[in-house]
C-alpha cells in the first residue's frame, strides 16, 4: 500500500541522513581519533615559550602521530608554560632523555611537538616531566634577529 | 507639510505596533504548538508522514545542490591555494567551508523555498477551505494533528538534510580536487581530517542547522495559519514564508557563527 | 433562513462554539456553549457533527480516511470496526465503491456526499448544515437533499440547515427561522412561511426584485447625479 513505500522512503531517509552524519565524523573529521582512542597516559613538559601551540595539537615522534596536547597551563613560579600530553599507551617506551620541541609543519602551517628519544635506558611513566625541551620558534624573533645582525654588520666592520 | 508629517510618524507606529503584535502571536503559536506535540510521540506515523514530504522530496535538490556547490569550491579553491602553492590545502578549504557555513547555510535556504513553503501553502489551504474549522468541530485540535507533525518533522529533516548536503558537498569537491585536478589524494584526506574537529566544527555545524530547522519550520507553520483564508492570502503567506526564513537564516546565522567560533 | 450576510453561518458558529457570544448567551443540550473551557468544548462537540460549505474534506486523506477521520481521532474503536462502520457510512450516501479515491477526484456532490458521511460518522445528536446546497446541480442537489432528510430520520437527531435555497429546503424541512440583519423576522412551518405575509418573508420566499429589500442601493437622487437637479422632475 501507498503507507508502507512512505515509511520505506522516510526508513531510507533517515538512514542516509545517519550515515552521511558518520561519514562526516569519521571520513572527514577526527572523531574516528576519539573513537579509536585506546588507553593513553600522560606526559608534562615545561616550555619556555610555546609560540601559538593548542590544545589537541598533534605529538609526534618521527612524523608519526602518537598522542596529543591536552592543555596548556601556565606556571606562575619559574614562568614557564605547561603542557600536559597525552600519549596513547602502545608507545610507551620513551626514554627518560628524550627531547621535545615545538615545531611548524610548513611556513605558516599549524604547530606540533615532536618527540626525539634519547638513549637512557630508563622509560618515561605516566605523570613523569619532560626535561628537555626546546621553545617554540617565534617568527618575530627571527625576523627581528635577521634586522638587527644586518644593521649590525657594517659598524663590525 | 505639518500634517503629513505627522501622517508619516503615525503610520511608522502603527507598523511598529502591526510588528510586535505578530511577533507576540507567533511567540504564543509556538509556545501552543510545542505544549500539544505530545501526539507526536504517542503517534509517531503523523510525522513520518510529514518527514516524507519535507524531508524525503526534498533530497534530490540538495544532494545536487550539495554536489555542485562542493565541484565550484574545489575548483575555487584550487585556483587560490596554487599562487600559494599549497594545493594539498583544499580538502581543508572545502571541509571546513562546508561544515561550518555552506552546508547548514544553503540546505536551510533551499529547504525554506521547497519545503517550507509548501507547508505554509498546504496550511494556508486547509485553512481557507475551512478543513482546520472541520478538525476543531470534530474536537480535534488542529495545532496538535496539523501544525505539531509539520513542525516536528521540519526540525528533524534539516539536520539530516544538511548532513547529507554536506557529505555530498565534500565528495564533490573530491571529484574536482583529487579526480579532475591532480591534487594528492592522500594529502586531501589527511589535512581534512588534521584540522576538522568533531566537536568544534562538525557539532557545532549540525547545532546551526538544528536552529535553523526550528526557525523554519516555526515561521513556516505560522504563516500558514496565520494566512488570510484566501487565494490572494495564502499565496502573500508562501512569499512571506521564503523571505521571512532567508533574512533570519542569515541574521541566526551571524549570531551562531559568533557565539561559536569566538575562540577561534 | 436567510439573504446573505444577515448573520446564519454566525449564528452557527455560536453554536458550535466556535465564536463566544458578545453578549447573551447559547445553550446546546443544556450546557451554556460560551461559557465553557476547552474540554468541555471538545466534550460538547462530539455530539455534533457539521457540514461545511464545500465539504472541507481534508485533501491529504482518501475518501476512506477522511469519514474514518473522526473515529479514529476520538475513539479507540479496532480498526476491522472502523472499516466495517465507515463502509456502513459510505453505503448510506451510495459512495462506498468510491472509498479509496482522493477528495481531488471527486465531483461536487460526491464531495458533499462524503463530507455528509463523515458528519455523521459518530452518529450526533445534533448536525449542523452550513449551505449544504450551494454550487450543486439539479440531480446532486436532490440527493443531498434527500439524503439530509433520510439520515436524520434514521439517527433520530436534530438538524439545523442553514441555506438560502427556498425550494429545496422548502421540502425537507419542518420548522423555519427568517433572519434579516441578526433578527429572526419571521417563524413557522413552511406551509405558514409561504402564505406570510410579513414583507420581508414575501419578499424573500417568493423571489421578488423590489420589496422590503430596495432594488436601487441608497444613492442620491437619480436626476441630480445625471446633472437635471436643476429642472427637477
Amino acid at each position: 500500500m501507498e503507507r508502507s513505500s512512505l515509511d520505506v522512503w522516510v526508513g531510507i531517509f533517515v538512514v542516509g541522513g545517519i550515515v552521511a552524519l558518520l561519514i562526516l565524523a569519521l571520513k572527514v573529521g577526527n572523531a574516528g581519533d576519539l573513537l579509536r582512542a585506546g588507553p593513553t597516559y600522560t606526559l608534562t613538559a615545561n616550555f619556555e615559550n610555546i609560540g601559538g601551540l593548542k590544545p589537541k595539537a598533534p605529538v609526534r615522534s618521527a612524523g608519526v602521530v602518537v598522542g596529543r596536547v591536552a592543555s596548556i597551563d601556565y606556571d606562575p613560579e619559574s614562568f614557564n608554560a605547561v603542557v600536559t600530553l597525552k600519549i596513547e599507551q602502545r608507545y610507551s617506551k620513551f626514554p627518560k632523555d628524550t627531547f621535545a620541541s615545538i615545531y611548524t609543519s610548513g611556513l605558516l602551517g599549524e604547530q606540533y611537538i615532536g618527540l626525539a628519544p634519547g638513549g637512557d635506558e630508563k622509560v618515561l611513566a605516566n605523570g613523569d616531566r619532560i626535561s628537555k625541551t626546546q621553545k617554540a620558534v617565534v617568527l618575530e624573533d627571527l625576523i627581528g634577529q635577521f634586522l638587527t645582525g644586518r644593521a649590525g654588520e657594517p659598524t663590525a666592520k | 507639510m505639518v500634517d503629513r508629517g505627522w501622517l508619516g510618524i503615525s503610520g511608522i507606529g502603527r507598523r511598529a505596533i502591526d510588528i510586535f503584535l505578530r511577533l507576540g502571536f507567533a511567540a504564543r503559536f509556538l509556545g501552543l504548538t510545542l505544549v500539544n506535540s505530545g501526539v507526536c510521540l504517542r503517534r509517531p506515523r503523523l510525522v513520518s508522514r510529514e518527514v516524507y514530504f519535507s524531508g524525503v522530496l526534498s533530497l534530490v535538490i540538495i544532494l545536487v545542490s550539495g554536489l555542485f556547490v562542493g565541484m565550484v569550491l574545489g575548483l575555487q579553491g584550487y585556483q587560490t591555494l596554487r599562487t600559494y602553492g599549497s594545493e594539498s590545502a583544499l580538502g581543508v578549504l572545502v571541509a571546513l567551508s562546508l561544515l561550518r557555513e555552506l552546508g547548514p547555510v544553503i540546505t536551510a535556504l533551499l529547504f525554506a523555498s521547497r519545503a517550507g513553503s509548501a507547508v505554509t501553502a498546504e496550511i494556508g489551504l486547509m485553512k481557507a477551505t475551512e478543513q482546520l474549522r472541520a478538525m476543531e468541530m470534530m474536537a480535534v485540535d488542529p495545532i496538535a494533528r496539523v501544525v505539531a507533525p509539520r513542525f516536528w518533522a521540519g526540525v528533524i529533516s534539516t539536520p539530516l538534510l544538511t548532513a547529507m548536503f554536506t557529505a555530498m558537498g565534500i565528495y564533490g569537491g573530491y571529484l574536482v580536487g583529487v579526480v579532475l585536478l591532480g591534487v594528492d589524494e592522500g594529502s586531501f584526506w589527511s589535512q581534512m581530517q588534521n584540522s576538522v574537529d568533531f566537536r568544534e566544527d562538525i557539532v557545532n555545524g549540525l547545532l546551526k542547522s538544528l536552529a535553523f530547522g526550528f526557525a523554519i519550520s516555526w515561521i513556516a507553520v505560522f504563516e500558514g495559519y496565520d494566512a488570510p483564508p484566501t487565494a490572494e492570502g495564502v499565496s502573500g503567506a508562501t512569499t512571506r514564508t521564503v523571505v521571512t526564513s532567508a533574512l533570519t537564516i542569515l541574521f541566526l546565522d551571524y549570531i551562531l557563527t559568533s557565539l561559536m567560533f569566538r575562540g577561534l | 433562513m436567510g439573504g446573505s450576510g444577515c448573520g446564519k453561518t454566525t449564528l452557527l458558529r455560536l453554536i458550535g462554539g466556535a465564536l463566544r457570544p458578545s453578549a447573551g448567551s447559547v445553550v446546546v443540550d443544556g450546557e451554556p456553549v460560551g461559557a465553557l473551557d476547552r474540554d468541555g468544548l471538545y466534550r460538547l462537540r462530539r455530539k455534533m457533527g457539521m457540514l461545511f460549505q464545500f465539504g472541507a474534506l481534508f485533501t491529504d486523506l482518501s475518501v476512506f480516511d477522511n469519514v474514518a477521520f473522526p473515529m479514529r481521532e476520538r475513539t479507540a474503536l479496532p480498526e476491522p470496526i472502523v472499516r466495517d462502520l465507515v463502509l456502513m457510512k459510505l453505503h448510506a450516501v451510495g459512495l462506498r465503491g468510491a472509498a479509496k479515491l482522493m477528495p481531488a477526484e471527486l465531483s461536487g456532490g460526491m464531495a458533499r456526499r462524503v463530507a455528509l458521511a463523515r458528519a455523521v460518522a459518530l452518529d450526533p445528536e445534533l448536525i449542523m448544515y452550513d449551505e449544504p446546497f450551494t454550487g450543486l446541480d439539479p440531480i446532486s442537489l436532490a440527493v443531498i437533499s434527500n439524503l439530509i432528510r433520510t439520515l436524520n430520520n434514521a439517527l433520530g437527531a436534530t438538524s439545523i440547515v442553514v441555506t438560502h435555497d427556498v425550494r429545496e429546503s422548502m421540502k425537507i424541512l419542518d420548522y423555519c427561522y427568517l433572519m434579516a440583519e441578526g433578527q429572526i423576522v419571521a417563524r413557522g412551518t413552511p406551509e405558514e412561511m409561504l402564505a406570510s405575509e410579513k414583507p420581508y418573508a414575501r419578499q424573500f420566499f417568493h423571489g421578488e426584485m423590489d420589496g422590503a429589500v430596495p432594488f436601487h442601493y441608497p444613492g442620491a437622487d437619480y436626476g441630480t447625479e445625471l446633472g437635471l437637479g436643476d429642472h427637477g422632475r
